[in-house]
């Protein structure tokens, strides 16, 4: 037997017909399935991205000439700070929770989140926090003063708008807290019995760390919108030199969350892909430790770097180099993953299909962002390029390129556990082609754009620059292009694609041990654990085990047991699976 | 693992690296290098790019590689070797990264340290309240500012936002009754962020000092020494300047690529920045920090220039300035009027211009 034979056989999944059966009234509920929840949140996050993305695609299109001939600069201004605002609160990380909802009770053989109330909120504050943010184009007064929204600009900027951006991001804060919450307890407490952590699939670690960073940084985001909007609404001047306020201050809480943030952005496609990798390249993911506790250490150094977005600001001298020198060393875990990656599918028996075309791509991508990260650490350097569209470059390839291409990589590999059927091949291959071009023709150009000097968030800018600008623009269109393949695939794959079975891509983490889609209560009985999440390779076809493979500590005990031992299925009482089973 | 043989990585050892060498020094990506701190932050771009391309070859070599020859053949269901791990290639993985970090991180601080990031206010130790008490044109000043000058010497932003208040030629821009420069501001002691003396200038004064003050949309350029106010930056090629900046609204940012300098201009602080403009020629002074919707039409002209057309440059602007002066001080005209030749040749309309309030008591 494989391993994923072995692995499925120990597991019989759950054969209820009408278990796995919703109605679509489900999906606009207050429905406390996490498997709903997880399609509601990933769903509606992708039409957020949608929205943010013809944004884009308007503001790309202001910059393809030099001066502003297609919309007025405060309406440039709202475009970009829109933009940028729905990427990133509405899209990015909530999608991140989205796959966590879905996946992490599967992945850990539990029947729900911890708290599912909770989570139906959580997901809840999200539709009418974008709705009112949007809202805010229609009342004329659209907020544009950066996603950033520094003061003393964002004082004496339109009012309303302001007032709305920071309530919806208050929302979308706290629906994060609320989320990161569930899953720490979800994550911690209610794996099967036998499945220590260092048998969990990489992504609860990755979800691990992003929780972490979102309970210690986003609170302090909250006090700072709630100051400023004190200064705007009741006119304090916490931020406002007019009354003795600094406006550095501000600058150094809303860092102090935004930075973690992009860890938030971009930890849970880290262990998205570290899933998607081993399945497809049919090897186990190479330095699974390396790359858990990586994760670890990204969200704690994550929490004391923030000043680095302020070296052209506020810090003393020599507190530059104290953020230098913390935010490079980032760089080592972050090069120890990516190193990881490639270990991973060299000399395996790559599947190329498109979740590992998006998953490759997101590693190959991912570097140039990481690579132009270290450069943007070094402080003399950084004063050069700050606030220039060398910076718009490196924040676009980590997340466009990092987290964009770890969701379609994720939603092409789960799609079959998520709809029970398959995605049409070509057209992913063709959505996955079209966006690598289009990606880098967008932003490539800007790195030169912004060393040479062009300067962010501007609508005019010089005629010499027109060249480069019109490549990006087009690129931009290609982009736009590129996401109809996708839809409609999505679409008609959902209705008439092909039967997907259990298990399409034999792989190994519970997720795949249940029907596709998942019955209501995701297992029958407690699933098992037969072999590791990515022990692939181990056995080949013929029934003798390969021995020179090092297993953990940690699991050996647990597999050595065998796969119905009841060392691993005798369900502990003290830890009940399912949060029903709990006194 | 299917390592290649240890002369295929050798080849391709020593190709990445004289590609990653010729590209690190053949980039063409930054502007002219226009000044002596342009010249050592180019010295480290050019390493960081050689380094980075031989990482980013080798990173990507490996991917295109692995989906080439590691592709799965139609007949072959198996799976790859179940390699877990190899504690000696990650170890090399890990000090291999830390390693050029380290050497980064030494490289920038060093140029840090040469362009003057660490000493900035060796010059200022002196108190320079009383003395700029005596200035020309402290009275009027001293009617627009809330706040008196400081008197605790160990007060080293108060200083400098008291003398910056005092200067004649910025006090009424720089809208000081509407933004009192607080006590107490900031990070006492220090004047808010810098790019000071180098270490071998460390304790001389600047050849030049110029005030800077960013408002919206506009730079503000005097020259405390000749009362000279104006909308674009001279100065002359080879002596070393300072550049002390504030703005009275919003914040603004303070680059000229050429010179690789970025300095935000913050209400409430005093920022300063000192640099050796080293290559004659015409530049742009931008604003970097999102400042409305003007922002991008927010620029002027920088010019570094021979010393003598520099002297001449100035006796024609302090005539003008002179004027413009006594009308300021006569009239009390607006800064709206005040700005208006400036802002028309900035490509901003005149309609943009009631968006600078600023109310005179
Ligand atoms: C469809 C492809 C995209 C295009 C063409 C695009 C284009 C742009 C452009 C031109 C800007 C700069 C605006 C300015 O400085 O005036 C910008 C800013 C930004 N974008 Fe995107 N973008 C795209 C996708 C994304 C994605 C997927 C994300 C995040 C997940 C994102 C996040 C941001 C952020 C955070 C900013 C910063 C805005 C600022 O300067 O404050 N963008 N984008
Ligand atoms: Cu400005
Ligand atoms: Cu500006």
């Amino acid at each position: 037997m494989t391993q994923a034979q072995l692995q499925e056989s120990a597991n019989i999944p759950a054969q209820s017909e009408e278990h796995g059966e919703r109605k679509w009234r489900d999906y606009f509920s207050f429905n406390t399935d996490h498997k709903v929840i997880g399609i509601q949140y990933l769903v509606t996050t992708f039409i957020f991205y949608c929205i943010g993305g013809v944004l884009a695609d308007l503001v790309r299109t202001e910059l393809k000439t030099p001066e502003t001939d297609f919309v007025s600069p405060e309406v440039y201004n709202s475009l970009f700070t829109l933009h940028a605002t729905i990427m990133i609160f509405l899209w990015i990380v909530p999608a991140g929770a989205g796959f966590a909802n879905y996946l992490i009770p599967l992945m850990i053989g539990a029947k729900d989140m911890a708290f599912p109330r909770l989570n139906a909120v959580a997901f809840w504050m999200i539709p009418p926090a974008g709705l009112l943010l949007i809202s805010s184009l229609l009342v004329g007064d659209a907020p544009d003063a950066g996603w950033t929204s520094y003061p003393p600009l964002s004082l004496v900027t339109g009012q309303v708008g302001e007032a709305i951006w920071i309530m919806s991001v208050l929302l979308l804060g706290t629906s994060s807290i609320l989320g990161a919450i569930n899953f720490l307890v979800t994550i911690w407490k209610m794996r099967i019995p036998g499945m220590s952590v260092n048998q969990m699939p990489l992504f609860c670690w990755s979800m691990i760390a992003t929780s972490a960073i979102t309970l210690l940084s986003t609170p302090v985001l909250a006090g700072a919108l709630i100051l400023l909007a004190f200064d705007l609404i009741a006119g304090t001047t916490f931020f406002n030199p007019t009354g003795g306020g600094d406006p550095i201050v501000y600058q150094h809480m809303f860092w102090f969350y935004s930075h973690p943030a992009v860890y938030i952005m971009i930890l849970p496609f880290f262990g998205l892909i570290s899933e998607v990798l081993p399945v497809h390249a049919r090897k186990p993911v190479f330095g699974y430790q390396a790359i858990a506790y990586s994760s670890l250490a990204i969200s704690f150094l994550g929490l004391i770097v923030w000043a680095h977005h302020m070296f052209t600001s506020g810090i003393p001298g020599w507190l530059r180099m104290f953020f230098m020198i913390t935010t490079m060393i980032i760089a080592v875990p972050t090069g120890i993953k990516v190193f990881s990656w490639v270990a991973t599918v060299w000399g395996g028996k790559l599947r190329l299909n498109s979740a590992m075309l998006f998953a490759m791509g997101f590693v190959g991508t991912f570097v140039i962002g990481g690579i132009s990260g270290v450069m943007l650490a070094a402080v003399p350097f950084d004063i050069h390029v700050h606030d220039t569209y060398f910076v718009v470059a490196h924040l676009h390839y980590v997340l466009f390129g990092g987290s964009v291409l770890g969701i379609y990589a994720g939603f092409y590999h789960w799609f079959p556990k998520m709809t029970g059927r398959m995605l049409n091949e070509f057209w992913g291959k063709v959505h996955f082609a079209l966006t690598i071009v289009g990606l880098n023709m967008t932003f490539l150009p800007m790195h030169k754009l912004g060393m040479m000097g062009m300067n962010r968030r501007i609508a005019v800018y010089d005629p010499k620059f027109e060249t480069l600008n019109f490549i990006c623009t087009m690129g931009s269109y290609l982009l736009a292009v590129s996401t109809f393949p996708f839809i409609i695939n999505a679409i008609w794959s959902w209705m008439y694609g092909p039967k997907a079975g259990n298990n399409p891509w034999q792989a190994l983490t519970l997720e795949w041990m249940t029907t596709s889609p998942p019955a209501i209560e995701n297992f029958d009985k407690l699933p098992v654990l037969a072999t590791g999440p990515y022990d692939y390779g181990m056995n080949n076809g013929d029934d003798e085990v390969v021995e020179n493979v090092p297993l953990s500590d940690e699991r050996e005990p647990a597999l050595a047991a065998g796969p119905n031992s009841a060392l691993r299925a005798e369900p502990d009482p003290k830890v009940a699976a399912n949060p029903e089973d709990r006194e | 693992m299917n390592i290649p043989s240890s002369i295929w990585t050798l080849i391709i050892g020593i190709v990445v690296t004289i590609v990653s060498l010729w590209y690190g020094q053949n980039h063409g990506l930054l502007p002219t290098a226009a000044s002596d701190e342009a010249e050592l932050v180019d010295g480290l771009f050019n390493a960081m790019l050689t380094i980075s391309t031989g990482l980013f070859l080798i990173v990507e070599g490996a991917l295109i590689y692995s989906a080439i020859r590691f592709r799965r053949r139609p007949d072959d269901n198996s799976d790859g070797p179940p390699i877990f791990g190899n504690i000696p290639l990650e170890i090399l993985w890990t000090a291999v990264p830390a390693i050029i970090v380290l050497g980064i991180a030494i490289y920038s601080f060093d140029v840090y340290n040469s362009i003057g990031g660490f000493n900035p206010h060796d010059v200022h130790d002196a108190p320079i309240g009383e003395q700029a008490v005596r200035m020309p044109g402290a009275a009027i000043a001293a009617t627009l500012n809330d706040t008196p000058p400081s008197a605790d010497p160990s007060n080293l932003n108060q200083d400098k936002s008291d003398a910056a208040m005092q200067d004649p030629g910025t006090a009424e821009i720089r809208n000081a009754d509407q933004i009192p420069q607080k006590r107490n501001a900031p990070g006492v002691g220090v004047v808010s962020p810098t790019i000071g003396s180098s270490p071998d200038r460390e304790g001389t004064s600047p050849a030049l000092t110029i005030n800077v003050t960013g408002l919206q949309y506009a730079w503000i350029i005097t020259y405390p020494d000749t009362g000279i106010t104006t909308g674009e930056l001279h100065v002359p090629v080879g002596r070393e300047v300072q550049i002390s900046m504030t703005a009275n609204d919003v914040i603004h940012a303070f680059w000229v690529p050429e010179l690789r300098l970025k300095q935000d201009a913050i209400p409430g602080r005093q920022s300063e920045i000192r640099f050796t403009p080293k290559t004659l020629g015409e530049y742009k002074l931008i604003c970097a920090e999102l400042c409305g919707p003007y922002h991008g039409a927010m620029n002027t002209q920088f010019v570094i220039e021979t010393p003598e057309a520099f002297e001449q440059w100035q006796q024609e602007q302090v005539a003008i300035s002179n004027s413009q002066q006594l009308v300021a001080v006569n009239t009390a005209v607006s800064p709206a009027e005040f700005l208006a030749p400036y802002i028309s040749d900035l490509g901003i309309q005149p309609e943009t211009l009631h968006q600078i309030h600023h109310n005179h008591h």
